[in-house]
């Protein structure tokens, strides 16, 4: 039996993985996010905002957001350094430590909340203790959200021609120049995408901060531990108000990682 | 000489940088569990709770893995190879775990099989117990660690190409022979680079699961769920041993990513 054999997208193989993918997808992705969104709905729309607006969930998603965006901000600027030190730079282990900015990666989570409060915890073997502040809350979304900047822009920075470089310094440009005119407009897509992934990372993030935040309401408590609480608590409707509101960030974040690939390959499209 | 002093100031900056957040915590991990030497760890690491943890972590890893990288395959090549209407939302979709909070999915499956959810009522009928069980635990696990092996299929196969597959069709060749003996050794790399990675987010998950396991001690605490539960008891040597295989085991991941990725940039 012969098939039409130069089109792929007919025949029974190619509909069933079509079918496998969707059923897959649509059983556990699609099904539950919707059961959330139902759930959320469930007492009608005045009521999700009455609970999404309340004082304790607008405070753990102020801290989520805000702790998100400082993490962003050091992330775009010391993983970009990163990257360059890890491209450009030469020195013994190198290897070694670019293998290890996987390790966020890698590590449970929770295990690296734990080994914080090791670190810089009351029994700090430096002298520093910022457990259950806000500062910690911040260093421990620094630690999982590390790779993502670094390895966006690793890449692009190996691919930049350096002879475009080579020609603005000959021409007598400074390093800041070449820098701001030359290499910051490649590497910025990468930049930019990094730094969203590790935004929708530092929002969503738990593991890390359960052991060291101290989840106080109103002062340490971020919108991951509010959710986490309130289903704890039994309080459902309270707990879906602001994951939806979780929900609605991601989707935003993948919004605009998909308009700055947009963006950036613009030209190789045209 | 300011190039060479913005060199190694920026060489100073990185490395500083990565001490502080990175390394420097890694350390932590062995040097605490191994405070109160090895017997001490050894002890605390055979509790029977902790036996429980570490096998539930692996069956949940056993079961979660293998399925993610079948569907992993299979969208990869169905996103590739066939241009179908609604691609590029199958596509968002697969994105989709890797920027929802792990405590998001875990309500959302809490709220899917509770008591008054779309699920709950059908089950609890047929007497299966989906919250607080394993069922639900896996299908957490799938949820998070769903996207990795697909992300490293779908650019292979865009790069390999479908040459070699229409020429072995030419030949005679049936669609599963073609998927067996060109397509699968093509991308191997990239699956085994994915196996590792959805490896790793498997035996590391805690949002999610902690939502949906209930915490039963000896019954439904994964590997991550005993470090918190030994932490909160005051259970020091408990949580820093557990921590210590989870910290050798993501190691191990890193090794075998960096063995990995050579070929991966040389294919």
């Amino acid at each position: 039996m012969r098939r039409s054999s130069r089109r792929p997208s007919e025949g029974a193989p190619a509909a069933l993985s079509l079918g496998f993918t969707t059923a897959y997808l649509s059983a556990i992705v699609v099904l539950p996010i919707a059961a959330l969104v139902w759930a959320s709905r469930a007492d009608g729309v005045g009521s999700f905002w009455e609970v999404a607006s309340s004082p304790e969930a607008v405070a753990a998603l102020k801290l989520s957001l805000g702790a998100a965006l400082v993490v962003s901000a050091v992330n775009a600027v010391l993983g970009t350094i990163t990257a360059w030190v890890l491209v450009r730079d030469e020195f013994r282990g190198k290897q070694v430590v670019n293998a290890l900015i996987d390790l966020p990666f890698a590590l449970p989570t929770i295990v690296a909340g734990l080994t914080l409060l090791a670190l810089y915890g009351p029994s700090s073997p430096v002298g520093i203790d910022i457990a259950f502040t806000r500062t910690a809350i911040v260093a421990a979304l620094l630690f999982v959200t590390l790779p993502f900047v670094v390895r966006t822009v690793q890449p692009v920075l190996l691919e930049l021609d350096r002879e475009t470089e080579e020609a603005a310094r000959s021409l007598g440009a400074g390093e800041l120049r070449v820098f701001r005119s030359i290499i910051l407009p490649n590497i910025l897509p990468g930049i930019l995408s990094g730094v969203a992934l590790a935004f929708a990372r530092a929002v969503g993030e738990i593991g890390a901060l359960v052991l060291i935040s101290g989840n106080l309401p109103f002062k340490t408590e971020v919108a991951s531990v509010f959710v986490f609480n309130h289903i704890q608590s039994g309080d459902q409707a309270g707990a879906s108000a602001v994951a939806v509101v979780m929900l609605l960030i991601s989707f935003g974040i993948l919004l605009a990682i998909g308009g700055v690939r947009f963006l950036a390959t613009r030209h190789e499209r045209a | 000489m300011p190039r060479r002093a913005s060199r190694y100031g920026l060489r100073i900056v990185a490395l500083g940088y990565l001490l502080v957040v990175l390394i420097a915590p890694l350390t932590m991990v062995f040097w605490r569990a191994f405070d109160k030497g090895a017997d001490h760890l050894w002890h605390s690491l055979s509790d029977p709770n902790t036996v429980h943890a570490f096998k539930l972590t692996l069956i949940i890893a056993a079961i979660a893995v293998p399925l993610n990288t079948i569907f992993g395959i299979v969208c990869g090549l169905a996103i590739v190879r066939q241009r179908f209407p609604g691609a590029g939302i199958v596509n968002a979709i697969v994105d989709l775990p890797l920027a929802i909070s792990p405590v998001v999915v875990g309500l959302s499956l809490f709220l899917l099989f509770g008591r008054t959810g779309w699920f709950g009522p059908w089950f609890q009928q047929h007497g299966i117990q989906m919250l607080f069980a394993l069922p639900s635990m896996v299908i957490a696990t799938i949820f998070v660690s769903l996207p990795f092996v697909a992300r490293e299929v779908v650019p292979t196969l865009r790069e390999i190409g479908d040459e070699q597959e229409q020429a072995a069709r030419t030949l005679g060749a049936g669609e599963w022979t073609t998927f067996w003996r060109i397509t699968l050794p093509a991308i191997r790399w990239a699956v085994i680079y994915g196996v590792v990675l959805t490896t790793a987010r498997c035996l590391g998950e805690y949002g999610a699961v902690a939502v949906v396991s209930g915490h039963i001690e000896g019954q439904t605490e994964t590997a991550t769920l005993r470090v918190q539960d030994a932490y909160e008891n005051f259970d020091l040597p408990g949580a820093y041993g557990i921590s210590l295989v989870l910290a050798v085991l993501s190691v191990l991941v890193l090794v075998a990513m960096t063995l990995l990725k050579p070929k991966e940039s040389s294919r």
